[in-house]
Order: structure tokens, then sequence, then C-alpha cells
């Protein structure tokens, strides 16, 4: 150690400000424990505020906001065709959005005594850590809590191209709307700013691996989707790989299904892959999976009893409010409570019009576990609120225990779909019968009354 | 199926300890009966042996890390033999439970896998969790306060429980709202405090204890003792009263072998003990151990003497290994040293009885019709009335008596 480096020592040191760290960071502070944040950025909210959930449901409200002026012709208004600035679109989205949201984080960081230093942090053992760059120090913690996140992952086999290949941070920044945009990847990146910037004007075309868009996910949830994007976006092609990405005159060359074509930029969306390397867990007892990811119990501890690990780096879903939820969890196991992860339902969201939501066990998962499950499905035409909002092609869908007639799990598709699981999601976590669901008084006209009428069609 | 290695059950109510070293690392190969870790209970250091010879595949615990019975220590390969005791299989996924009543399950240490779920789907519910750990906590548990840090500014990384104690019979009533009153602070137990509570509580409520008092003249054996304590020193022993009393509890149980014994009441049947393994309650700084000697009644006086200093100081120091605190048949407690005439000694259950011995002092006593100063030692003998009765009782304890008395008889075994 050098003369001069300052030496911290914590009860909790978390490395990394995404929603995992800040959420495990306020728990320790609020159990009295001494608690700092290591961030790159010197900042919480991580990729989650700053180039991942936020900015892009920021843009996907704007394309919102562009899809219903458009339908409103349907009904006699017409808005006439829309003028976009993209550089006030792009003040609104960092500064009275994700600078908002930041701001707020660091005043609770504030309140609740959390300090953020800013710099690379590399374990030195499994008691302390330096921080490497703007604030350069040494930090000796009792826990250390690993939420390094998970970052885009780059096109296997090819090498990093020009600016105008961007991966999903990128493309969040909207450095414009180019006329010919390819998508890489039918996932859920992929299609949100798919989705984004065909309603900004772009002549969006894109490229799956394999043979459906949202690979994983339930076919009857998807099949709206798909529709609406088969309408939005000049080409889809499944099956596909792209063989080669090249900068050309005026464009990239994109190489797929034996032919070249240009496009003006080309959006890397091919999934994310854990932070793991560089932090010198090597120094630690801490154990990565073959891809990378941190190994932890049901606590949140690594093998490393000083070393605890919670979010993306974790393994997947990659959600954020999995990481929030860890992120509690582990801060109280820390504080020796005897708290655990244990949720049964992790909600996931596609927010694609229209939205695709689901929680728990699917159909596909219930069949290939060989596990007997009824199924009921409500399409969203029978809705009367689906009819006023002029969006009858969703779909809600319940997967129910035969025996006990348990939910087990619960898609919808359909705008609003992410508002509206969090009753699937509380019907999963609660281990709630189908008869409640069907016995609840849901408002009328909402979409969620189709919760209660498919969970009817399971009542004999 | 890799095979977990949990912290078996330790004994005398302990249900946790922490881990002083490990000796393995992931991936080495033991044999069976080769040490794994070695763990610190409240009492004893343990060194724990691995069950089965195999490769290590995770360790999953690490020195200074507090664990509980039942707690996942060491997984080893597969090793092909099925000898693995997993949870009973319940029919995919996850035990249907609220999250609040899996947080519950947690703190009180339930296994939601063997709760039967009475609830709605078979739901398990707060209350079938409750009656699995053997029923309701106090009103108001749940909510509990947060830990707060050590007063060094260190967290409490593995801090005192605050679980209920385990019940037994009666529930006590809700306590009242003390803070009404005035300021309070709520304290956790120690793991000994609690140990101790909860098998006070357990004896005090299933025993019918019976106390029966009788003092001693211990005058003669005094001045033996005194006699002898050079002699004694040159053989390495301080001689005390207390290996005196050993010996003669021992040889009185000989006499009166159902003071040696349990009762085992579901079968009806006394268990008679054909060996007499005596406890001696020491205090410790922690609180109250009870370490073992064994066949007290085989021994020489010396032996006894001998094994007793050294068990104490063990004991004293927290380096009783578990065999110095259980297969205990009878208990003798020092209740004088601090002073005071004498004690309602509570039974160390499941043993029948306990002899309270108080400080021994010089009093007045008409021999041939004349005062003389004796040296008296009070007794209190407590035992389950269960299986004894007074008669019973006043017999055992004249027989210590009587052994005390004529402490030529006593070393010659008479």
């Amino acid at each position: 150690m050098v003369m001069g480096d300052r030496v911290r020592e914590v009860d909790v040191a978390v490395v990394g400000g995404g929603p995992g760290g800040y959420a495990a960071a306020f728990r320790c502070a609020d159990l009295g424990l001494e608690t700092l944040v290591v961030d790159a950025g010197k900042r919480l909210g991580g990729a989650c505020l700053f180039e991942g959930c936020i900015p892009s449901k920021a843009l996907l409200h704007v394309a919102a906001v562009l899809g219903e002026a458009e339908r409103a012709r349907e009904f006699g208004v017409d808005f006439g065709p829309p003028r976009i600035a993209l550089d006030p679109l792009r003040k609104w989205k960092s500064e009275r959005v994700v600078g908002k949201l930041a701001r707020g984080l660091a005043s609770v960081a504030r309140a609740k005594g959390v300090e953020v230093v800013g710099g690379r942090a590399v374990f030195e053992d499994s008691r302390s850590l330096r921080v490497e760059g703007d604030e350069p120090q040494k930090i000796r913690f009792t826990h250390a809590v690993l939420a390094t996140g998970s970052q885009p992952a780059p096109l296997p086999g090819s090498a990093p191209g020009g600016d105008r290949i961007l991966d999903s941070t990128a493309a969040l920044e909207v450095p414009d709307v180019p006329e010919r945009l390819l998508v890489i990847g039918g996932g859920y990146i992929g299609l949100e700013l798919g989705q984004v910037y065909a309603a900004l004007g772009s002549k969006v075309s894109l490229v799956e691996m394999t043979d459906g868009l949202l690979p994983g996910v339930d076919r009857d949830l998807v099949q709206p989707l798909a529709r609406r994007c088969e309408k939005a976006f000049l080409a889809i092609h499944l099956q596909t790989r792209v063989d080669d990405l090249r900068d050309v005159a005026g464009g990239v060359g994109a190489t797929f299904a034996g032919k070249t074509a240009i496009f003006d930029r080309v959006l890397v969306a091919v999934g994310r892959r854990p932070q793991s390397e560089g932090l010198g867990l090597e120094a630690t007892r801490v154990g990565l999976t073959a891809r990378g990811f941190v190994e932890v119990d049901e606590r949140g501890r690594t093998a490393d009893p000083h070393v605890w690990a919670v979010g993306d780096v974790t393994g997947e879903p990659m959600l954020a409010h999995r990481a929030l939820r860890q992120g509690k969890v582990v801060a109280e196991a820390i504080a020796g409570r005897p708290a655990a992860f244990d949720s049964v339902a992790v909600p996931a969201v596609v927010f694609t019009d229209p939205e695709i939501a689901w929680c728990g066990v699917t159909e596909g998962e219930a069949n290939a576990a060989g596990r007997a499950v009824r199924v009921a499905k409500l399409a969203w035409a029978a809705s009367g609120r689906a009819a006023t909002l002029g969006r009858a092609d969703g779909l809600t869908k319940l997967v129910v225990d035969p025996e006990t007639g348990r939910v087990l799990g619960v898609g919808i598709t359909g705008p609003g779909a992410g508002e509206l699981i969090a009753e699937g999601a509380l019907a999963v976590e609660t281990a709630m019968l189908a008869e409640d669901l069907a016995l609840t008084i849901h408002a009328h006209p909402t979409l969620s009354e189709t919760l209660m009428e498919a969970a009817e069609t399971l009542l004999r | 199926m890799p095979r977990a290695f949990v912290l078996p059950d330790l004994g005398e109510g302990l249900t946790e300890a922490e881990i002083r070293q490990v000796f393995v690392r992931e991936g080495d190969v033991v044999r069976e009966d080769a040490p794994l870790l070695e763990v610190e209970t409240d009492k004893a250091t343990v060194e724990i042996p691995s069950p089965i010879g195999g490769r290590v595949e995770r360790v999953h615990v690490a020195p200074g890390q507090t664990v509980k019975v039942g707690e996942v220590l060491v997984t080893f390969e597969d090793i092909g033999a099925s000898t693995d005791r997993s949870a009973p299989a319940r029919r995919g996924g996850p035990v249907p439970a609220t999250p609040s009543t899996r947080r519950l399950a947690r703190e009180m240490g339930v296994d939601l896998r063997a709760v039967n779920g009475t609830g709605p789907g078979g739901r398990v519910t707060d209350e079938d969790v409750r009656a699995s750990a053997g029923g309701p906590p106090p009103a108001g548990q749940r909510g509990r306060p947060v830990a707060a840090p050590g007063p060094s500014g260190q967290p409490p990384a593995e801090p005192l429980e605050r679980r209920p104690l385990a019940r037994v019979g009666a529930e006590a009533p809700a306590l009242p709202a003390f803070e009404h009153y005035g300021p309070i602070e709520r304290r956790p137990l120690s793991h000994l405090r609690r140990t101790i509570a909860e098998r006070m509580t357990l004896s005090a409520t299933l025993v019918p204890h019976v106390t029966h008092f009788d003092r001693a003249d211990i005058t003669d054996l005094d001045a033996l003792i005194r006699r002898n304590l050079e002699a004694g020193q040159a053989r390495g022993v301080t001689l005390t009263l207390t290996s005196f009393l050993l010996k003669a509890v021992a040889h009185a149980l000989g006499e009166h072998p159902h003071f040696n014994a349990s009762l085992d009441p579901a079968a009806g049947e006394l268990i008679v003990k054909r060996y007499v393994h005596l406890g001696v309650a020491v205090a410790t700084e922690r609180g109250l151990i009870v370490p073992v000697i064994r066949d007290v009644d085989r021994k020489p006086l010396l032996e006894v003497q001998r094994e007793l200093g050294a068990l104490a100081a063990r004991t004293r120091e927290g380096k009783a290994t578990l065999d110095d605190l259980r297969g205990g048949t009878f208990t003798v407690t020092n209740i004088g040293a601090l002073g005071g005439t004498g004690a309602i000694p509570i039974i160390n259950y499941p043993e029948v009885a306990i002899l309270g011995v108080a400080r021994g002092r010089e009093e007045p006593v008409v021999r041939d019709g004349s005062i003389v100063p004796r040296l008296l030692l009070p007794l209190s003998l407590t035992f389950d009335h269960r299986v004894a009765d007074g008669a019973d009782g006043a017999r055992f304890a004249s027989a210590i008596v009587r052994r005390l008395e004529r402490p030529d008889e006593l070393l010659l075994g008479l």
C-alpha cells in the first residue's frame, strides 16, 4: 500500500449502484450497518436507470403516443403527420425522466447515510478491495455485495464495428432516426427498440436465429405481438443468422440468408452477459459458473462467506425487480435475519405494443416437465374495456393445478399487461386458488376483468 | 445426486454451533471418520468426523460462521450409495404458502416441505407452521425489533436469535405492556441461557418435584480431608468435599437404583441404568453447565477427584467436549458457594433426582447430653414423585448422609 492511500472500514461495501446494489445498500443502512457503494459512474441507478428499463420505457411511451395518434384517424381525429425533433426528445428523456430519478436516488442515499464512491472496485481478498479511478482508496469490509450487473453481449464471431453498429445502450441515445435499421435479435430488447425506431419512422428489418420472436415465451402470448410487428416492420427474418457485418459506402453491409443488404444502422440485441471479470474475484472464494455468473445460495451468499451477490451477475432472469428483491434479502441476511430469496413468481414484462407479461409456471414449462395442468385462455375480444380501447387483440391465460385449483402461472398479452400481471404475481406468490380470482369483484369495465373471467371458466 | 452433510444433532439441547476450523477443502478426498471440521457450541468444542468416504464437492461454511443443526456443512460428490435422506418429495414446484408464512417458517426454523398444509388447495398457513414448531408463539411476536450493530460498530453478522423458546405444556399468558409504566429494554437471550431456560421449563413443567431435606455431620470427614490434603497434593490432586460426596452418592445409588433411572411414560416403564455417571453442576461466566464423570461407583476416590478437577477446569474454560457433557444419570449441585442456608434444585431432566449441597457450617449439636460444635452439611434431595415417594427419598438421603458421616466406611466401599 502506498503512503497516502485512504483506508476505509465499513460494515458493508456494495459494488455496483444498480437496483440490486442500491436496494441492498439502502436496506443495510436501515438495519444500522455502515454501508458504502462503489460505482464506476459514481451514481445510483445502474443499467436500469441509465441504459435500460427507464430510458427504453420513456422512448416506448413516445412510440405509444405516436401509435395512438395514428390510430385516432380511425375514429375521426387527425393530428396530421408527426414532426419529430430529436434534441427535445433526448433532453426530455435524459433530464426530465432519467435525471430526475437519479437525483431522487442520490437524495435517498444521502438521507440514509450511504456514501457513493466513484471508481472501479477490485477485490484484494475476502475482506478488502481497492478502488481504482477517480477516488482511489482501499476499503476494508465485513461483508461485500457484488451487484455489478450485466452488459450487452456482442454478436458472436464479429469484430466490433464502427459507430453505425449500436448496442442497446447506444441505441437508447437515439443518435438519429436511421432510414434503414437492422435489428439483430428477436428478444425483448430488439423488439422494444425495433418498435421505438419503427414508430419514429425507421424502416426496420429484424433477424432472429430461432423460429419465432421472443424465444422461450408462450406462443399464445407472442402471437398478437408478432402480428403487430409484421405490420410495423419492413421484414422479419426468422431462423436466420447474420454471417457478416461490415462498413460499406453509405452504411453497413449485412450478409444474411445468402444476400447482402445495406442498412444505415444496425442494432445488436443478442442478449446480455454478466460483468464478473476484472473484479479480482480470484482473490476471494467466490465461485463462477461456466457462463461467468456468480454462484449464490438462497440467501445470496457466494462460496466466500464475506461476499454476497445480487442481480444480473447472479444469473437469469436478468430483471431489475428480481435484483431489488435479492438486494433486500442479502441485506437482511447480513444483518442476521432469516431472509431467503424464495420468490415463486418473478414477473417478466416485455414493454412492446402490445405488452406481454407473465409469471410463474408457463404452459410450455409444465408440458416439458410432464406436469398436468389446466389452462384457461380468455381472448380480449370479449372484453368491453378492450373494445373501447380499440384493442381486442389481447389474451389472458391462467395455468392452474388440476387437483387443487391453485394458480401456478399467469400470462397476459395486451396494452397494460405489465400492470395487470401484478395481480397474477400476487395470486401465484400467495398460492391463491383460481376460485379466489373468480370470486373477487373486479371493476367493470377494466382489462383486469379478464383475469376473473378466465378463472371463472375453470370453475365447475 | 450429491450428498449433503448437515450439522448433526449435538444433543444437550444444543441447536447451533460456531465453526472453528474447516479441515477439508473442495476437491479433497476424505475417508470415513476423518476430521471434517471443528465446531464450538456453548458448552464444548467438538471435532466432526466425515460420515462417509468420498470427495468434497463443496464446503458451505467458514470459520466464524454460526450454523444451526440441520444446516448443510459440506456436500459430497455422489458416490453411488443412495444413503441420501432428502426431504419428502412433494409433487412439483415450491410449497404453497404466502411469502409471509414462508418468512415465519424461516424465523421459526420450520422446514415447510415437512409441513402438512391445511389451507385452501393444500396451502400451508401460519397456524400450520406454528403447530409444526410446537404451539403458537406469544402475541406480538411478529414485527420483531431490528438487530442493532454491536457496541464496536461491527455488524451483528450472526446475532442472537429472538425466536420463542421451545414450548412445553401450558401456555404463558401475554405479558403486560411494561412500557406503559416506564422505559424498558428487550435483550436477546444468550444461547446457553436459552438452553437452560428451555430445559428448566421442561423439567419443572413435566416432572412433579418433591424435595427432601437432611443434614450430614461431616466433622470427621472434614478432618480426614484436612489430614490428607498434603498427601493428596503429593499425588497431584487437591482433595475436596465434592469427590467424597460423589462417591457417597454413587454408593447410595447402588442401594437405591430407582434414583439412577429415567421414567419412560410412553412405555410405562422405568429405565434403570446399570452405570453411574454423575453430573456436577459447574457455574461458569456464561451460565450453568453440567459435565459428567463416568462410572463413579467403580473408580477410586483419588481418580474421581482427579477427573473432577480436570473436568471443572475444562468446563470453565469452555473446552469441555460433548462427551464430557452427556450421559449423566444423576446430578450433584453445590448451592452453597455464595452463601445461603439451602436451596431447592430442579431435576436435570430426564434424570430422576438431583442432590443440592449447601455450605457446611459449624453448629451447636447436643451429643450425649452436652452441646458440642459440629460441622453440618445441609442437603436437599429433589426427586421425581412419579418414580419415588417421600419415604424412598428419605431412605436414599440417609444412605448418602450415613456415608458422609462415616468416611472410613465410604473409603472401604462399605
